[in-house]
């Protein structure tokens, strides 16, 4: 089904792939630099908060696009793409990293883990009663209606 | 001839480094997402069985060579190091933002705010105390590993920006990936006695788990239905720790620290 719309896809937006992908470059730099003055400014000589930054700026720069009617499938695409294989970059990132002395850090790694599932639990059920109970899924729509 | 053609291939794969890390992943979650599916019947995520194969392979790779790398010390894999570098690994992360839906955002309101938050400064907390517990005195691992409870994207993303070193990376990673395992494992045992049946309360789990692979497993494994709630607040989850961990709470911790 992919790929009937990929040979539908006009030619514009074909070429305005390319926009998608140097949007988010443009999205993630700005944050970068935003997150390393920020920093120096701080004084922690660290980037502080450059991905989160450039994240807000690709919500509004698609709002903004959306708006005028901008947003062509092409430049969907360009960002999508990197999206998608944002799992297999976190996969390679796990690959790369020194596994091998984090084992001798031990325990703390299970303890933290498991202490911080159980009071998040707690949490969900502490605020879920605060907010009040609202009864059972029988108010959902069908699966498919949901996923729309 | 056979020789020739094996150091010939080994050439070409370390010379096209990025291509054989493309192929390399791609087979490892090919695997993962088969194991997933046959093994854990899907309870667990193939995402988060790909991700502890990338960790078990770095453990093997960093004992054998004794580098500091994992895998991309082996000068085959050396473009792993490339794929799973900040560049690209920040460029994937800032693209996953695209999906966020701004109406569908105020929906989740005031409540998943309040999770949202909590969800980010409570295990970060947890993280951190453990980890001043466990010995570590440095302001930048302990920030980090107390990123790494928020999860296993905030913790390098935070260990990265505060220049932590690369076992305490390593260490954020785990445990992120831990609690993802746990929440996906944990949540169908647990929904009826957190009352985990509505749509509301799993707009709240989702911003407290944070997780998007452990929530969308868990949920999924719960009651299908409920999975788009869930995974509308923890799309926010990673954006604000990767916000909140390397700045305001850092800086929190130095300030606690220096009292």
């Amino acid at each position: 089904m992919h790929n009937k719309q990929d040979e539908h896809m006009p030619p514009g937006d074909r070429r305005s792939v390319i926009v998608g992908v140097a949007l988010l470059a443009v999205c993630t730099l700005v944050g970068a630099i935003a997150g390393d003055t920020l920093g120096t400014l701080l004084g922690v000589k660290a980037n502080v908060g450059g991905v989160g930054l450039a994240m807000i700026l690709l919500i509004a720069g698609r709002f903004w696009l959306l708006r005028r009617g901008l947003l062509s499938g092409g430049i969907r695409l360009g960002v999508e793409l990197w999206g998608a294989l944002y799992i297999p970059i976190v996969v390679a990132m796990a690959a790369q990293q020194n596994v091998a002395a984090a084992v001798r850090g031990g325990p703390l790694v299970i303890i933290v883990a498991i202490v911080t599932t159980a009071l998040c639990f707690l949490c969900v059920a502490l605020i879920g009663r605060a907010a009040g109970y609202r009864p059972s899924t029988d108010e959902l729509p069908a699966t498919s209606e949901v996923a729309e | 001839m056979i020789e020739q053609l094996g150091t010939i291939a080994l050439r070409v794969l370390s010379s096209n480094g990025l291509l054989t890390a493309f192929a390399c992943v791609g087979c490892v979650m090919l695997a993962a997402n088969f194991l997933s599916r046959h093994l854990t019947a899907g309870r667990i995520h193939g995402s988060a069985i790909a991700i502890m194969i990338g960790l078990a392979c770095a453990f093997f790779a960093g004992t054998a060579t004794g580098g500091e790398k994992g895998v991309a010390d082996l000068p085959i894999l050396a473009g792993i190091g490339l794929l799973g570098g900040a560049m690209l690994r920040d460029f994937a992360i800032v693209a996953t933002a695209f999906e966020v839906d701004v109406a569908h955002a105020r929906q989740a309101g005031l409540l998943g705010f309040v999770a949202l938050l909590i969800g980010t400064v409570l295990p970060f907390i947890i993280g951190a105390s453990a980890a001043w517990v466990a010995g570590y005195s440095d302001p930048v691992a302990i920030s980090t590993i107390g990123a790494g409870a928020i999860t296993y994207i905030v913790g390098p993303v935070t260990g990265a920006a505060l220049g932590a070193s690369s076992d305490v990376i390593a260490i954020s990673i785990a445990t992120g990936v831990l609690k993802a395992v746990l929440v996906m494992v944990v949540t169908p045992m647990v929904a009826r006695f957190i009352g985990l049946d509505n749509p509301r309360s799993a707009m709240i789990f989702g911003g407290l788990m944070g997780t998007v692979s452990g929530v969308t497993g868990g949920l999924a494994a719960t009651d299908r239905r409920l999975v788009p709630y869930g995974a509308l607040t923890a799309t926010f989850h990673t954006g604000l720790g990767c916000l909140l961990a390397p700045s305001a709470l850092h800086l929190s911790l130095l300030a606690i620290m220096t009292l």
